[in-house]
């Protein structure tokens, strides 16, 4: 039953092996998709290229099914799974500076270095911006320590907060991202232009 | 020139990518990231170059509990993974190729510059939301967890709030 790593089946040696073979395949994925597109993954905020919205929510919905149905079969203990605690500041704040880093640099961390895989010099610049960004953070951090630490709620989950399962939140979801990806296909309509095909290279 | 293989159906992609984050779940409990690799290459470094510093310095100390060399960590040997990966795809759909990518109406200088300034701002907001797009967001949105919605609310909506003022970059 996995985490293999939490059930120690697999060496600390194998896991490592494993997360570069999981890097590969989340690599091949995000570049088949072109992530490695800062045109195409800015093209979701103009609605010209609404791939991110597609893929991401695809990938979150059988992620959330996956893991159900893992936790079904017995080969997944989800109360080992890692829920990502909740500092309601820090994610606020965090999430509004990555989303002004979207908008100005294109990327986020793992596209820039997908995209730089394939010799993008933007990518390139954008992670050069990341190292500095991160340094920013780990050097002043003194000065963000509180703002960082404020609010912790815990591990809360969003069908706990609201009270419901977690097979009927997964459900809700699904709904919700279906009506998504028809706002995204209208999109790609509405807002289609001249100097940009979806599939370009 | 050879005309480069079109991209995946999303769709299909986003299933493909739905089962490499199971896999991750499977393996280590703890799903896919991308800026903690940046951190444990940071932490490193200044724990090379520094190490003075790094054994007084708030951050180091508090991230020190615990790990032996930072760069011996799940996230840098997943990333390591990325480059190749992305550059396998890449080399399979003939798009490898040095290039700056911009909107028809920027120059490769402003590009550059705010890609530069884009990733410092991503970079710094990834530490402060403790994780980025995969880490925070995706896994975090796979397993529920209220952060993970709160911190893909706050890139999207901040993202789209400000794609009026950055149009002369894309469009």
């Amino acid at each position: 039953m996995g985490p293999l790593v939490v059930y120690e089946i697999i060496s600390e040696n194998t896991n490592f092996l494993l997360a570069f073979l999981i890097g590969i395949s989340f690599g091949f994925v995000l570049e088949s998709n072109g992530f490695s597109s800062s045109r195409r993954l800015a093209g979701m905020f103009y609605g010209y290229d609404t791939t991110v919205l597609k893929v991401f929510f695809t990938a979150a919905i059988t992620a959330m099914l996956g893991l159900l149905f893992m936790s079904l079969f017995g080969w997944l203990d989800l109360s080992m799974i890692y829920i990502n605690p909740t500092f309601l500041w820090s994610a606020i704040g965090g999430g509004v500076i990555m989303g002004i880093g979207f908008i100005l640099g294109g990327y986020c961390p793992g596209t820039s270095f997908c995209a730089a895989s394939i010799g993008k010099l933007d990518a390139l610049a954008f992670i050069g911006g990341l190292f500095i960004g991160v340094f920013i953070f780990t050097e002043g951090y003194p000065l963000w320590d509180d703002f960082y630490k404020a609010k912790f709620m815990g591990s809360p989950t969003l069908n706990e907060m609201i009270g419901v399962s977690r097979g009927v939140l997964t459900f809700l979801i699904i709904l919700v991202a279906l009506a998504m990806f028809w706002v995204g296909e209208w999109a790609e309509k509405k807002f289609a232009r001249k100097d940009y095909t979806i599939n370009q290279r | 020139m050879k005309e480069a293989k079109k991209y995946m159906n999303p769709y299909l992609g986003g299933v493909l990518l739905g089962l490499v984050l199971i896999a991750a779940f499977w393996v280590s409990g703890r799903g896919l990231g991308a800026s903690g690799a940046v951190k444990s290459v940071v932490v490193a470094g200044v724990e090379t170059i520094a190490p003075g510093h790094a054994e007084t310095a708030t951050f180091y100390t508090e991230n020190k509990e615990g790990h032996g060399n930072p760069l011996k960590s799940w996230l840098v040997f997943e990333m390591l993974g990325v480059l190749v990966g992305g550059f396998l795809s890449g080399a399979l759909a003939g798009r490898l190729k040095f290039k700056v990518e911009k909107g028809p109406n920027a120059t490769n200088k402003i590009r550059l510059i705010f890609a530069v300034i884009g990733g410092i701002f991503f970079g710094f907001g990834a530490q402060l939301g403790r994780g980025c797009t995969s880490g925070s967001a995706l896994t975090g949105m796979a397993v529920l967890s209220v952060g993970g919605f709160v911190t893909m609310a706050a890139i999207f909506g901040t993202a789209f709030a400000l794609a009026y003022f950055a149009r002369k970059l894309w469009l």
